[in-house]
């Protein structure tokens, strides 16, 4: 089933960690396989912040095989020296959990496509998420759980999104969980509610022109898809237009970027959202009592119709 | 086994298994016997007073609780219950067979006042999904929007939504009204069987997609037609039955129906007449 949050505050930067923790924990009955985050942080922008995974989380209910922590060590050693070896100088880095890696670095090529490449040459190694703004954590566990593990309750920005997954096309595992990130584009990231009927073809052709996955997750083909039109130069809402008729299924989606927020509704309208809108926030969900863990006030909220592409600017 | 060969058309259908049933004179002859008046209570219903009134604040509790407070109020006779904070919840108001007149005050989540036959509902917000499905009568009146499956599977009574609607309002409805101030979405009255819906706002794409039976009005703009749906003439009939429903309901008064589009199937299915369970229960 899965449930989709979004929130974007027009003008003003808040507690943007603990209101989409809120959100995602009341669409928990939706799914609590995995949770995840695409938080776009009140940084000053001057560095790339890079979510990396060396492991999976192998704990109860995980779908992946059990790694020993050294294999963790010895990844994270060659992610640094292939960091050192392009360039780029590694300004802050944490280690959350044994196989969630956060690093703050200078790097001043824009095109973060070899980057990429090079650093998830190393096998076991993917980059969550890249970017200015964008960081994307995600984990097993409910939202509350994934919340805690990785203390985001205090994470301030203007945006951000999130998944609640009840896992049904692929494993119970981090690669599979949402958000993806828009690879290789800075800040760009994807969640998805629903099912795409057309994703090995998309996929085939996609792969073909360079395009890289990292799942087996449907959803991920949103992510690349969007990246692929926007490589070709579209803009963000041009390539969500374009996804209603390249993409077949049923699906609702929200896409951000640093300074953006869109939905997409397929043209069946088979999945649902509600959506509350005001001149400083839009807050979006599967369910409306996702935007009244954040808003119990009576508010108006309304169903977006099909085959509906929004795009919101901070 | 059978020989299929040697056997009559309609017997080699039941040597297979597959019965055609003739439905017309049968079932909703006996179901309707006005002699049977008291088969239309329901066991454990009570009697209520619309005079004798209550608030019930649901904002802690649960659906399965505040639906239990609602039966338990009404087993004290209380007529009028308004339920402050709602707050969204899922399931709220469901599966009540009783008179009752029930005042939301916010918005409802999914399936709210599903499967009742009876009570007179005023939801001062929005509802979400699949709001009063299976509606066997009374009257749910929406002051805001609402979402996708608006009035599924409603057997009878009115279904009223002074803003805009999602998707696939009416699927599979099987008698009463569906009357919607704004704009609908796509697939409206999908499978509908019975029944009218009405929209003065625009609809969306596949309009009465694969509608057996009933009537559509639409007021605005159409995406495009579904399936089986085609444009019938609208007759004086059904401008002045437009004029009484719109009044009834409080909502476009005013507007001119005598530009109204009428849908109805373009195709008619073998057993299908066209009296609603509803005229007939009203009938008696």
């Amino acid at each position: 089933m899965c449930g989709i949050a979004g929130l974007i505050h027009r003008g003003k930067s808040s507690k943007v960690g603990h209101e989409l923790q809120g959100m995602l924990q009341a669409l928990k009955h939706r799914g609590e396989d995995s949770t995840g985050y695409a938080l776009y942080g009140d940084t000053e922008g001057k560095n790339f912040i890079m979510r990396v995974k060396v492991g999976e989380n192998v704990g109860e209910g995980s779908s992946s095989i059990a790694e020993d922590v050294s294999v963790y060590d010895e990844r994270k050693k060659i992610v640094e020296s292939y960091l050192s070896e392009m360039g780029a100088k590694i300004v802050k880095d944490e280690r959350i959990l044994p196989y969630s890696l956060r690093y703050e670095i200078e790097y001043d090529k824009k095109d973060l496509l070899e980057f990429s490449q090079k650093i998830e040459s190393i096998p076991g190694v993917e980059i969550l998420s890249m970017g200015k703004s964008l960081e994307v954590i995600k984990d097993l566990g409910n939202a509350k759980m994934v919340c805690d593990r990785y203390n985001l309750d205090k994470v301030i920005g203007t945006h951000a999104i999130g998944h609640a997954r009840m896992a049904t096309e692929s494993g119970v595992d981090i690669k599979s969980a949402h958000p993806f990130w828009g690879y290789p584009f800075s800040d760009v990231s994807v969640v998805h509610n629903g099912q795409l009927t057309n994703y090995w073809n998309n996929r085939r052709a996609l792969e073909n022109k360079g395009m890289r996955f990292m799942s087996e997750c449907d959803s991920e083909l949103i992510a690349v898809y969007i990246a692929e039109k926007m490589r070709d130069g579209a803009s963000l809402e041009e390539g969500m237009k374009d996804s209603l008729t390249g993409l077949d299924g049923v699906f609702t989606y929200f896409v951000a970027t640093k300074d953006s927020l869109g939905m997409a509704k397929d043209t069946m309208a088979a999945k649902p959202l509600v959506l509350y809108e005001s001149d400083d926030l839009v807050a979006m969900g599967s369910e409306e009592i996702a935007i009244r863990s954040i808003l119990p006030q009576e508010i108006d909220t309304y169903d977006p119709f099909d085959g509906e592409v929004k795009v919101w600017q901070i | 086994m059978a020989n299929l060969k040697n056997t009559e058309k309609k017997t080699k259908s039941q040597a297979m298994g597959m019965h055609t049933e003739v439905l017309t004179g049968r079932t909703q002859q006996k179901f309707f016997n006005p002699d049977e008046a008291e088969n239309f209570y329901y066991f454990g219903t009570y009697d209520v007073d619309f005079n004798k009134r209550t608030d019930l604040d649901v904002k802690d509790m649960t659906a399965a609780e505040a639906n239990k407070k609602i039966d338990n109020l009404m087993s004290e006779g209380y007529g009028t219950i308004v339920i402050k904070n709602p707050q969204g919840k899922h399931s709220l108001g469901v599966g009540i067979l009783n008179k009752l007149n029930l005042i939301f005050e916010g918005s409802l989540g999914y399936f709210g006042m599903g499967s009742c036959d009876g009570p007179i509902v005023r939801i001062n917000g929005r509802v979400g999904w699949s709001c009063a499905e299976n509606l066997m009568a009374g009257k749910v009146v929406i002051e805001k929007n609402a979402g996708s499956c608006f009035g599924a599977a409603i057997r009878g009574g009115d279904l009223i939504c002074k803003g805009s609607v999602g998707a696939r309002t009416g699927i599979d409805m099987k008698g009463g009204t569906i009357i919607i101030g704004g704009d609908a979405g796509a697939f409206t009255g999908f499978m509908m069987q019975r029944g009218r819906i009405i929209i003065l706002g625009d609809v969306g794409i596949n309009l009465g997609d694969s509608m057996y039976d009933g009537t559509i009005f639409v007021g605005g703009e159409i995406g495009s037609y579904g399936s089986d749906a085609v444009d019938a003439e609208l007759t004086k009939s059904d401008q002045d039955w437009l004029k009484r429903k719109l009044k009834v309901a409080e909502i476009g008064e005013n507007f001119d129906v005598s530009k109204m589009k009428k849908i109805v199937a373009g195709k008619k299915l073998w057993n299908y007449d066209n009296l609603e369970p509803t005229e007939k229960k009203g009938a008696i």
